[in-house]
Formats: structure tokens, C-alpha cells, sequence
């Protein structure tokens, strides 16, 4: 199966995330960098179809130069190519953007399955994947807690993650997978793999190269606009509760309050 | 890791990172994180308890290619000895038992096969070991003799084709998990190694309780009690004492970086609570004498940490000398261990508890400061080398 997978680089979970108030666009430049940790979940299920089923898992990804680290940390988990679609006229796209140049540049890989997870920790628009499957034109499968894959018969069957149990939803080839965190385990890059990376292919495209209309690209085409931006309020101190024999009725009389019980 | 506070990593200081190529640093990461989510929320608990899932940190560790990570070929990852030496540091970090456990495994007990054991030993035994399906250990040290292994009493006779091994070996790690040792004895010929099946009749490894330090790691006596191995079991490229003391050189290496870990890990621990904590209405990270003392750890771990990079790229480079490495050994381990205490100072009463890693690594320390060549072993390599006057016996 010839299997893509999006990834993204995001500032570390624990930085704390900030706008460049310039642009109102993410601030990549003053924090470390990693690899989205629900990507990992997607790599993952990419690698498991893979040894299931044979083929070649292509990781994609969009970003600044240093976004190439996320496409080489899913390189050294075992893919077999990257490609990073990288050009400053890209800067500032937002979710649609994205979505439509993503498509630009994973179409001509014929894809069987585009393995998208649900959201990157930065923006958590979560909407990029479902996009991507309408600018590809492709069905989409989404909140898939497990992936069965039957190429023979050219489908994929999912369980579709809902509120109270899932459901299972089946889904021609060649069709883009959304999966959720806790799907699998991601596995730690091996030493080996780590070492083979530097030797794997990895192909950097301008936004000509992917046939993006530069007209198109950047906060000038883009839908959405951030106008103003607020850092979360702080934290207001809790009430404290002091038991004076009576705290087990306060706590009570407290949710109650809050309608939480 | 711990880095709550707002000023900069002791490391970043020296700027460490620019010289540490993007494989290493990946390879450095890949560990951090295993310990961060695999060991860390456990480590306490296991030392307070002196047990650990031993088996199943190898067999995690395998699969990411750690164990003999150094080593090329048999299921080894062949990464650099600049690697291999981030590994340990890291993994020391999360506690020295996790690391003598890798230390044992990979540069004792698989860089003996892999460097003086046959083909048909180095097939059976290096992919079992690198893949953690199969523990290893190596028993040099006696009751009677540690630092003049030389002196051993284990006997190796020939019986017909046979070997026959008797004696006694001391604190050994792994000893009582292992399913193959690789055990020093003397024979007609000199000091020989074999390698030894743990299930041989006659072998026996009782583990010794009680420890004060490397409480989550398994130490043991090893027993050999007429134990009779066919011909094919010696090591038949080691020829006298300098072939275990070269493999000991391996984990030594391992020990110039993963010491630093400890003392790295200590240090984070002790900056983030200087600056929580408040004495006479200010953080503590606020008074002079806590800031020299600071600076002067830092200057320390900076200075361990450079010349560790310094003699994995002689290691890397292939002319690195056994005294380079005393060098390392000596300097990093007392280093290492004089940090551990004063940020155990730092901690006030907190920090003898298990609550927090510093008194932990202040007594793991004390183990690394000895076993691998003590202090004054390597004072006295070193001292050789300098007058080329043995001062030993
Ligand atoms: C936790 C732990 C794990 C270990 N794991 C292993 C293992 O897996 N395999 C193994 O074979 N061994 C292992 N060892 C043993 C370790 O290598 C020895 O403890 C070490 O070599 C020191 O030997 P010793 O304890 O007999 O001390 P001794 O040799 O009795 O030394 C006692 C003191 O005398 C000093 N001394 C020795 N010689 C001289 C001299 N010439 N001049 C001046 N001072 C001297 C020493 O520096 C030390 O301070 C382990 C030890 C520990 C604590």
C-alpha cells in the first residue's frame, strides 16, 4: 500500500505558546520544537499498515525550514520518504491554505491512505484533515480509534470513536484516515533507524514545485484572519473549604452549586 | 529536565548542543524521553522496594537497539562511542542502576563475546543479548579480590574435552537475572574467559540484599560449584588479564558520561527548588552563598561534560589510551558524586528523602565511585602513566 502521512512540527507541549504580535502568527522562532504528539499516533498506524500489508509510507509536511525535523523524526520511526513543502510566501496560511497545499502535494503521490491525525497541538483548529479529504476529493474516515485495512478487497475499516461506544465505518481506497490519540503506542525510534534516516530520501518543494498559486499563499489569499489575541486570564484562586466538621457537606452543597453533581 | 525556572540549563552554558551532531542529539532525545515516560514515574519506588522490572526494561531497551548499541554487526546498532556515552548519561539521569544494567549487558558481557568469542558464541549469544531476550553478566571481582583481580581463586581444569570451573565471584551486577555469564577464571595457561549458561548444573547466583546504593539494580554472588562446560565454552581470543580489564575500559567509558547524568539530573532538581523556595522572605536562589555554590557545580558539570565529548571523539577516532579513560573515570565520578552532595545541602531535610533524586544519585554514586577501578586505582593509572613508576603493589 502506498500510505501518506501529514505531520507537523509545534512548539513543545510544555513551551508556553505565544503569537508573533508582528503577524498575529504562531511564534516558532523562541521555543523548542518538536515533532506533534499526535502525529506520532498517525506515523504510527502508517508503520503498523505497512508491516500489515507491505509498501511505503511517505511522510508530508508543511513548514519553515526547521519543520523538516518533524518529517526526519518520522524517518527515523521507520518511514521510508519525506517530503517538506517549504516557502515563505507560506507563512501565515491558514487552516484552508493549508489544506489546499497539503493537497497540491500529496496528490501526485496516488496515495492508498492519507493518514492525518486530529489536531495539532499548536492551533487545534483540527480541521486541516477534513479539508484535505475535500481538496483531495477523497472520502474521509475520521475519529478512527483502529484501522483495519484490506487492499485486495480496496477498503479500510474503522472504528469510529463516539461519545458513548463507536461505530464501525467502512471506507473505499484510496481514502484519508483520521485517527485519535491512544490508537496505538508509537514506538520509540530505534537506534538503527535513527542512523538509516540521514540516508533516506527526502525531497524539499517550493510552492512552484507543488504548483501552488503564489496569488493564492499567505495571510493576503487566506479566509481567516487572527485580529486580536488574548493570553488566558489567570488562574482565579480557589476557595478554600475549611472543615469544621460539616466539610463533607460543603464540598456536597459546593458541587451542587457548580451543577456538577 | 526539571525546568521550572526561568534561567538557563547548566549545559546550555557551554553550549553544549553545538557540538553534538543532529544523530547524537536524536539518539540523546530518543533516551531522555524512554526514561522520562518509562522510568522516572517508577524510579523512586524501585529503589525504595530494591526491585525492578529488569526484564522488561531490557527487552524495551532492545527494541530501540541500546544494548551493545557500540557494537557492529549481530543485531548491534553500530551507533558512535560519542553515542553510546549521551545514552548512558541519560539513562544515569533516571537512576545508575538502569545504567550499570546497560553498562553490564552491553560493554562487559557482549563486548567480551562480540570481541574475544568465537562465531558460533557470538551468533548464539549477541542478537539474544542485544535484543534484551537474554540477560548477561560478568564476574570478575572476588570476596578476596577487587581491585587485583589478578589474585582470583576461580579454577578453570581440563577434564578430557571439558572445562570444569570452581569458585566463588562477588557483587555481581545482573548476576541472579542472568541466563549467560561470562566468568574469569585461572588455569594452567593463565587467566581464560568462559562463557557460561546460567542454567549449567552447578551454578548458583544468590543475590546480596541490604545494599545502601544501587538499590534498583541487581547485585550477586556467583557460585560455581564444579560447573563443567564443554571445550567450546572459553573465550578463545582473551589471553590473560588484559582482556577483561579491556572490556572494563568499554563500561568505563560509559561511566566518564553517565556520571554527569546523575549529577546533571541534581542539579536541575536543586535550580528549580532554590527558586521555590523562600527563606527569610526571599528565594534561596537568591543569596550569594547559594549562587557560588551553584556556579561552582555548573563549572563542574561543564568541564566533566567537555572532556567526556573530548574522549568519545578520541574513542570515535579510534586512539583513545586506557589512562585517558581513568582520566574521565576519576574525574567525572568525584565530580559527579561532590555535586550529588552539595545539592543535597541545598535541599535542606527534602533532599535526604526519596521525594527528590538527590540523595538518591549521592548514594548510587558512591557504587559508581568504586566499582569500575576505584578513585584511587585510577590515581594510580594515572600516576603510572606520568612517572612510569608502578605505585600498584
Ligand atoms: C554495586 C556494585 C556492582 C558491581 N558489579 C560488578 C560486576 O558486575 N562485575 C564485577 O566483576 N565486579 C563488580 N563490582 C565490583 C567492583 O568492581 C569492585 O568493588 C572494585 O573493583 C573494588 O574492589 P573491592 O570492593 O574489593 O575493594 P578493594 O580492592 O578491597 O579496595 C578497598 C580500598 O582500597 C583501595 N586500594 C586498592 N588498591 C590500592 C592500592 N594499590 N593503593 C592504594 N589503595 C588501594 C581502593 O581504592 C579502595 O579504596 C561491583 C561493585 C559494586 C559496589
Amino acid at each position: 500500500m502506498n500510505i501518506v502521512v501529514t505531520v507537523k512540527q509545534v512548539p513543545d507541549t510544555w513551551a508556553e505558546k505565544k503569537l508573533d504580535p508582528s503577524d498575529m502568527t504562531t511564534d516558532r522562532a523562541t521555543v523548542d520544537n518538536v515533532l506533534n504528539e499526535m502525529d506520532e499516533y498517525g506515523v504510527e498506524e502508517a508503520l503498523l499498515l505497512k508491516e500489515a500489508h507491505g509498501g511505503e509510507v511517505t511522510a508530508v509536511t508543511m513548514g519553515p525550514d526547521k519543520a523538516v525535523e518533524a518529517v526526519r523524526k518520522a524517518l527515523q520511526m521507520g518511514a521510508d520518504k519525506g517530503v517538506h513543502l517549504c516557502d515563505a510566501s507560506l507563512h501565515g496560511s491558514d487552516a484552508l491554505q493549508t489544506a489546499s497545499a497539503l493537497a497540491k502535494v500529496i496528490a501526485p503521490l496516488n496515495p492508498d491512505v492519507v493518514i492525518v491525525s486530529s489536531e495539532a497541538s499548536d492551533a487545534r483548529g483540527g480541521v486541516v484533515g477534513a479539508l484535505l479529504a475535500e481538496y483531495l476529493g477523497l472520502p474521509q474516515l475520521t475519529l478512527a480509534r483502529k484501522v483495519t485495512a484490506d487492499p485486495g478487497g480496496g477498503t479500510v475499516t474503522i472504528e469510529r470513536q463516539t461519545d458513548n461506544g463507536y461505530a464501525t465505518v467502512l471506507g473505499k481506497l484510496p481514502v484519508v484516515v483520521g485517527v485519535i490519540e491512544k490508537i496505538n503506542e508509537p514506538r520509540y525510534p530505534s537506534f538503527k533507524g535513527i542512523m538509516a534516516a540521514k540516508k533516506k530520501p527526502l525531497v524539499t518543494m517550493t510552492a512552484a514545485d507543488a504548483g501552488i498559486d503564489p496569488g493564492s499563499a499567505g495571510p493576503s489569499g487566506a479566509y481567516s484572519e487572527v485580529d486580536e489575541a488574548q493570553p488566558r486570564p489567570p488562574k482565579a484562586a480557589g476557595q478554600v473549604v475549611k472543615d469544621e466538621g460539616d466539610g463533607g457537606a460543603k464540598l456536597a452543597a459546593f458541587l451542587a452549586d457548580q451543577k456538577l453533581v | 529536565m526539571a525546568n521550572a525556572t526561568a534561567g538557563q540549563h547548566p549545559l546550555s552554558l557551554f553550549a553544549i548542543d553545538s557540538i553534538l551532531d543532529e544523530e547524537e542529539k536524536a539518539i540523546r532525545n530518543t533516551v531522555r524521553r524512554f526514561c522520562q515516560e518509562r522510568v522516572r514515574p517508577h524510579i523512586a519506588g524501585w529503589y525504595e522496594s530494591a526491585t525492578i522490572p529488569l526484564r522488561d526494561l531490557a527487552r524495551e531497551l532492545g527494541n530501540m537497539g541500546l544494548l551493545g548499541m557500540h557494537l557492529v554487526g549481530y543485531g548491534c546498532a553500530g551507533a558512535t562511542a560519542t553515542s553510546y556515552g549521551l545514552a548512558c548519561m541519560e539513562l544515569e539521569a533516571a537512576d545508575s542502576g538502569l545504567r550499570s544494567l546497560v553498562s553490564v549487558q552491553g560493554s562487559l558481557t557482549m563486548f567480551a563475546i562480540w570481541r574475544y568469542g568465537s562465531q558460533e558464541q557470538k551468533a548464539e549469544w549477541l542478537p539474544r543479548l542485544a535484543s534484551g531476550a537474554a540477560i548477561g553478566c560478568f564476574g570478575l571481582t572476588e570476596p578476596d579480590f577487587g581491585s587485583d583481580p589478578g589474585g582470583m581463586r576461580t579454577r578453570a581444569r581440563r577434564d578430557g574435552d571439558d572445562w570444569v570451573l570452581d569458585g566463588t565471584k562477588m557483587w555481581i551486577t545482573n548476576g541472579s537475572v542472568a541466563d549467560v555469564a561470562v566468568v574469569w577464571a585461572r588455569t594452567d595457561d593463565g587467566i581464560a574467559g568462559f562463557v557460561v549458561p546460567t542454567a549449567s548444573p552447578g551454578f548458583s547466583a544468590p543475590e546480596i540484599t541490604r545494599k545502601m546504593s544501587l538499590r534498583a539494580s541487581v547485585t550477586s554472588e556467583l557460585v560455581l560449584d564444579g560447573v563443567r562446560l564443554p571445550g567450546t565454552a572459553v573465550l578463545a581470543e582473551a589471553k590473560g588479564l588484559s582482556a577483561p580489564l579491556s572490556c572494563l575500559n568499554e563500561a568505563r567509558f560509559g561511566i566518564v558520561f553517565g556520571a554527569l547524568g546523575a549529577a546533571q539530573d541534581c542539579l536541575e532538581t536543586t535550580l528549580a527548588y532554590v527558586a521555590g523556595r523562600t527563606i527569610f522572605d526571599k528565594p534561596l536562589a537568591a543569596y550569594q552563598l547559594t549562587q557560588a555554590k551553584l556556579a561552582d557545580m555548573t563549572l563542574e558539570l561543564g568541564k566533566g561534560m567537555l572532556l567526556a565529548l573530548h574522549l568519545g571523539r578520541l574513542k570515535d577516532a579510534g586512539d583513545i589510551r586506557a589512562e585517558q579513560v581513568s582520566l574521565g573515570k576519576l574525574n567525572n565520578a568525584r565530580e559527579a558524586l561532590s555535586i550529588a552532595r552539595e545539592c543535597r545541602t541545598l535541599l535542606g531535610a527534602n533532599g535526604i528523602t526519596l521525594e527528590y533524586p538527590v540523595m538518591r544519585h549521592a548514594s548510587n554514586l558512591e557504587s559508581v565511585l568504586t566499582y569500575e577501578g576505584t578513585s584511587e586505582v585510577h590515581q594510580l593509572v594515572i600516576g603510572h602513566a606520568l612517572t612510569s613508576q608502578p605505585a600498584f603493589r
